[in-house]
């Protein structure tokens, strides 16, 4: 372990983040706001969406260095329920966290599988699996997500709907992102296939499913990496509208996009701070893992280095 | 061809004087030309060849100027008929590649650009260099492309590079490089990437050429077979220094460096057949990982003690010069055994 | 060449190690349906390999020569069944490698043959760590007892080619060149192999390190007993390590002899040409004759006898015909000249 530690604080990439200081920011943002979302059952002052700890009448109070009527239990104000929103924006923010990490995972499991494929078998599955993506392609990824949103609230009970709500949102977000990392999977396995260490297993007479598993897909993954991390920003951006819009997470698990919309009812009668805490939350995460994304970039490209 | 390799009477065309070329990188400066010195004499064609990382590209890249940053020139100096032209500025450097100074690299491909002609680019480098109308400039891009072989030359001087074979493109890098008048030509690997029956027209073509126009030459390959055919002297480089530099018939067969005689005797010659090859054990050291005095001794089967921790410069030995210490009145010391095998 | 007994097996071949006959492949480069309909394009179909016979003995080393774009990395994919050939056959000590058996007769006669590569830095797995890509054939093929057996053997091939057992944790960029090269020789022994096709496995090294892989090879092919088909177009290695040579233009096969006798007396026409291009490192100062043109494009090859238009001996029948394989002095030469006896056969020398 302390080898591997070893290795990885010595490499040309720990140096190349150490050296841009955008990124340790970035990195440092990023990593304080995860860990302090998911700690939030012991981290936050309240529990906003337990029925029993609110009161109506801690209701539409300020934030407390704005005006003289807000309290320090409520540092962020609280909303028309009397939910704090500090402590929403915790629990939302690891609810969104979650939401856009999954969804990553499913595109990326589905995009690697099939852009493998894809590329290694060639031929007319190549060819339908490229036209299912194009297809895809002149859809708005939200437009798709929509879409399969939509297909299951219309075949299940609104009740059940919201049990399983974030399965749904995770599929649906996941199924409108994996064209991409198909394509550069896809792209990386035509360039892998043809070099002389698979042709090499290949006369071995290893079957094709071992080959593309065992000696392409450990050589592929790099991009995936870098497409992920920036994907991470865009899938939390998604669930988010989707939720604003009111398709996505309900109310009862609300995300960083259901406060925002739930706030976005009371600004025009000047209880801004519901709506404007989320909001600068989800940007600020938005913006760090973006960031994040930016520099894995560039730092894993060998043309740069 | 007189047989010493510094030439009487006549001043030198280039003369190179110490040069250092470093790049710093995060983990230090690393040396990747040390204290390296020759002169070519006007029209001589000196070679220059090593194995990969001896640091003859980059020697040769220091000499034009393109030395793509981090590395630069750290010491030494680079002359041109007697003036210096390793410290000038980018623009001074434009005016003298080209019209002082020709290139030719490995990759005809990426040598043309693929947008423009062929003809416009040889009259654009024309122009650039010599006062000349356009018409004028046509005339002599077709002069150009007539005397290195290419073919229908009036119509293929408008052709793109595309539309060339591999060998006819080289041609037309040899014609751009020429076309401004230059005294001094690097070439860097020139036949490298091209088929063997290719290879041989263009070393012959090149050859032809320089004599005819009357410029030097300076050859930068790995092919010891190209230098024997091309070259008037060689120096033979290893791990960023000069390890011999000779009348290239002296050095090729009877070396003065160890290197040298054992990179010969790794060479399959049609002379000798089915014997063993000479092998030297080991490989180039890294540029990290020079050893202390001579580069070459790890490998060398004659090292003595001396060659351990004095570094050895060029002196006289044979027709030529070598860095090696068995070349100087007190020896190399006491032999080492135990070679150490990389 | 060959007498063909009546019902196919000729009691030679068995003798032969390796046998190929007939061998071709084609590669349809065609432009996608819809542009040749839409510009009337014809199909362009390259005949990388096109008709050729070859025999090896067990213990030979045969080697292929010639230039870019000749078809001979194909033949050598071809034989350890890459690709599958258009036409023609692959005998394998006895046994025809295109004829439908089981997959663990085929497992058993693909164990026997191995391929080495030309570019050290993409034949092995970056990912892999060079303990795994030399146990690979062995695992593959079932070769090991248990893993104490695999280690061994892996130990005992990394050895083989002069490196370390403890060699077998580091991964392949940790390695130089010619490094990595005994390594992909010892990935090719590893099955305990007995042919092994050899693609230019020295053409992408520096020569004091080509000098040691030479050497190795040699060395494994008399301890080994191992039988090697070397492609190449360096001539000067080639007539180091050949027992035989064949050279090839354009897919087929001008000439092949004993190696000897191939650069002593060269028959045909573009054989000379080759020999000529060999640079005079003896310094012997010996005479050179031009060389003309360029290798056409194997998509348009000419018609006849492909070398036509660079031959200084062409006649009409050279344009129109194209010449068969005639045996010669130990060897066979497919050339109208030298079958016409229009030329003469003149002995070279290469030292003063």
């Amino acid at each position: 372990m302390s080898a591997w530690l070893h290795r990885l604080t010595d490499s040309d990439i720990w140096w190349s983040f150490k050296s841009s200081w955008l990124t340790v920011v970035a990195a440092v943002a990023t990593l304080f706001i995860i860990l302090v979302s998911f700690l939030s059952p012991i981290l936050a002052p309240h529990t906003p969406f337990d029925p029993a700890t609110i009161s109506l009448s801690d209701g539409l109070k300020p934030p407390v260095l704005v005006s003289a009527d807000g309290e320090w239990t409520f540092p962020l104000g609280t909303d028309d329920q009397g939910r704090d929103v500090l402590s929403s924006i915790m629990y939302g923010t690891r609810l969104s966290l979650i939401v856009g990490l999954a969804s990553v995972v499913v595109a990326m499991i589905m995009g690697i599988a099939l852009g493998l494929i894809s590329g290694y078998v060639g031929g007319t599955t190549d060819a339908v699996i490229m036209r299912i993506a194009d297809v895809q392609l002149t859809f708005p990824a939200i437009l798709v997500a929509l879409l399969i949103d939509g297909i299951v609230r219309g075949l299940i009970s609104v009740k059940q709907h919201d049990e399983i709500a974030v399965f749904v949102i995770v599929g649906a977000i996941g199924l409108s992102f994996w064209v991409q990392y198909a394509r550069t999977v896809r792209g990386s396995v035509l360039v892998e296939k043809n070099k002389e260490y698979v042709q090499a297993a290949r006369v071995i007479g290893l079957s094709p499913m071992l080959i593309m598993v065992r000696h392409v897909l450990p050589n592929v993954t790099g991009p995936v990496l870098v497409i992920a991390t920036l994907n991470l920003g865009l899938a939390i951006i998604s669930e988010a509208t989707l939720s604003f819009l009111g398709v996505g997470l309900p109310s009862t698990q609300p995300s960083l996009g259901t406060l925002i919309r739930i706030g976005n009812e009371l600004l025009q009668s000047g209880e801004w701070w519901i709506t404007v805490f989320p909001g600068i939350t989800l940007a600020a995460l938005v913006l760090a893992v973006n960031l994040l994304g930016d520099w894995l970039r560039d730092a894993l490209n060998p043309k740069l280095r | 061809m007189p047989p010493l390799d510094k030439l009487g009477n006549n001043p030198p065309l280039l003369e190179v004087k110490n040069l250092r070329v470093e790049f710093p990188t995060r983990r230090g400066t690393l040396l990747a030309v040390d204290d390296v010195s020759f002169d070519i004499a006007p029209g001589e064609v000196l070679g220059v060849v090593g194995e990969s990382g001896a640091g003859k590209s980059l020697t040769g890249n220091a000499i034009i100027g393109l030395l793509e940053p981090p590395g630069r020139i750290a010491a030494g100096e680079i002359r041109l008929e007697g003036r210096r032209i390793d410290n000038l500025p980018y623009e001074e450097m434009r005016k003298v590649r080209g019209a002082r100074i020709g290139a030719i690299f490995q990759d005809p491909l990426t040598s043309l650009n693929p947008l423009y002609s062929v003809g416009r680019q040889l009259i654009e480098t024309i122009q650039t260099h010599m006062p000349v109308s356009a018409s004028q400039a046509r005339q002599r891009a077709l002069e150009l492309l007539k005397e290195v072989g290419i073919p229908g030359a009036e119509h293929r001087i408008d052709h793109y590079p595309h539309q060339f074979s591999g060998g006819m493109r080289q041609r037309v890098v040899i014609a751009l490089a020429l076309c401004a008048g230059p005294r001094l030509i690097v070439a860097d690997e020139p036949t490298t990437a091209l088929d063997v029956s290719i290879q041989a027209q263009i070393i012959a073509l090149l050859k032809r050429l320089c004599r005819e126009h009357g410029t030097a030459v300076m050859l930068v390959t790995h092919d010891m077979g190209v230098i024997a055919e091309t070259a008037d002297r060689v120096a033979v480089m290893y791990a960023g220094r000069i390890a011999e530099i000779g009348p290239v018939r002296e050095v090729i067969k009877n070396a003065q460096h160890p290197y040298t005689r054992g990179l010969m005797g790794s060479i399959p010659s049609l002379g000798h057949r089915g014997e063993r090859l000479t092998q030297i054990d080991g490989s180039m050291p890294r540029l990290t990982e020079i050893p202390k005095g001579c580069a070459f001794n790890p490998r060398c089967p004659q090292r003595g003690e001396r060659c351990l921790v004095e570094r050895p410069d060029l002196m006289p030995a044979g027709s030529g010069r070598a860095a090696c210490w068995l070349h100087d009145a007190r020896g190399v010391g006491a032999p080492v055994k135990d070679l150490a095998h990389a | 060449m060959l007498d063909i007994a009546p019902d196919g097996q000729s009691p030679q071949r068995s003798r032969q190690f390796v046998h190929i006959e007939g061998l071709k492949r084609y590669f349809d480069v065609s432009a996608p349906w819809l542009v040749r309909m839409l510009e009337r394009r014809p199909r362009q179909i390259v005949q990388a390999v096109d008709g050729i016979d070859i025999e090896i003995a067990k213990g030979e080393t045969f080697s292929l020569v010639g230039e870019s774009g000749c078809g001979k990395s194909t033949v050598a994919r071809l034989v350890v069944g890459l690709y599958p050939p258009t036409a023609g056959s692959i005998h394998f000590d006895g046994h025809d490698m295109s004829g439908r058996r089981s997959g663990a007769d085929n497992a058993a006669l693909r164990r026997r043959m191995q391929m080495i590569f030309q570019d050290p830095f993409a034949s092995l797995n970056p990912r892999w760590r060079v303990f795994d890509i030399v146990a690979e054939p062995i695992r593959a093929f079932g070769l090991a007892k248990d893993k104490a057996d695999l280690e061994e053997q892996v130990g005992e091939r990394l050895r083989q080619v002069r490196l370390a057992p403890a060699d077998g944790v580091k991964y392949p960029h940790e390695f130089s060149g010619g490094q990595r090269q005994r390594i992909s020789i010892a990935r090719a022994l590893a099955s305990q192999s007995e042919f092994l096709v050899c693609d230019e496995p020295t053409s992408a090294l520096d020569v004091s390190v080509q000098a040691q892989i030479l050497n190795l090879m040699m060395d494994l092919q008399r301890r080994l007993q191992l039988t090697y088909l070397f492609i190449s177009h360096n001539l000067a290695v080639v007539y180091h390590i050949s027992t035989r040579v064949g050279v090839m233009y354009l897919g087929r096969l001008v000439e092949q002899a004993p190696t000897d006798t191939l650069f002593k007396r060269p028959k045909h026409p573009y054989t000379r040409m080759l020999l000529d291009t060999i640079p005079d490192l003896d310094m012997s100062g010996r005479q050179r004759s031009p060389v003309a043109g360029e290798v056409p494009s194997p998509i348009n090859p000419p018609s006849g006898c492909t070398f036509h238009p660079r031959c200084p001996f062409a006649n009409e029948r050279c344009k129109a015909e194209r010449p068969k394989p005639v045996a010669i002095e130990g060897g066979s030469v497919a050339c109208h000249a030298i079958e016409e006896k229009r030329i003469p056969i003149e002995e070279r020398s290469y030292t003063r």
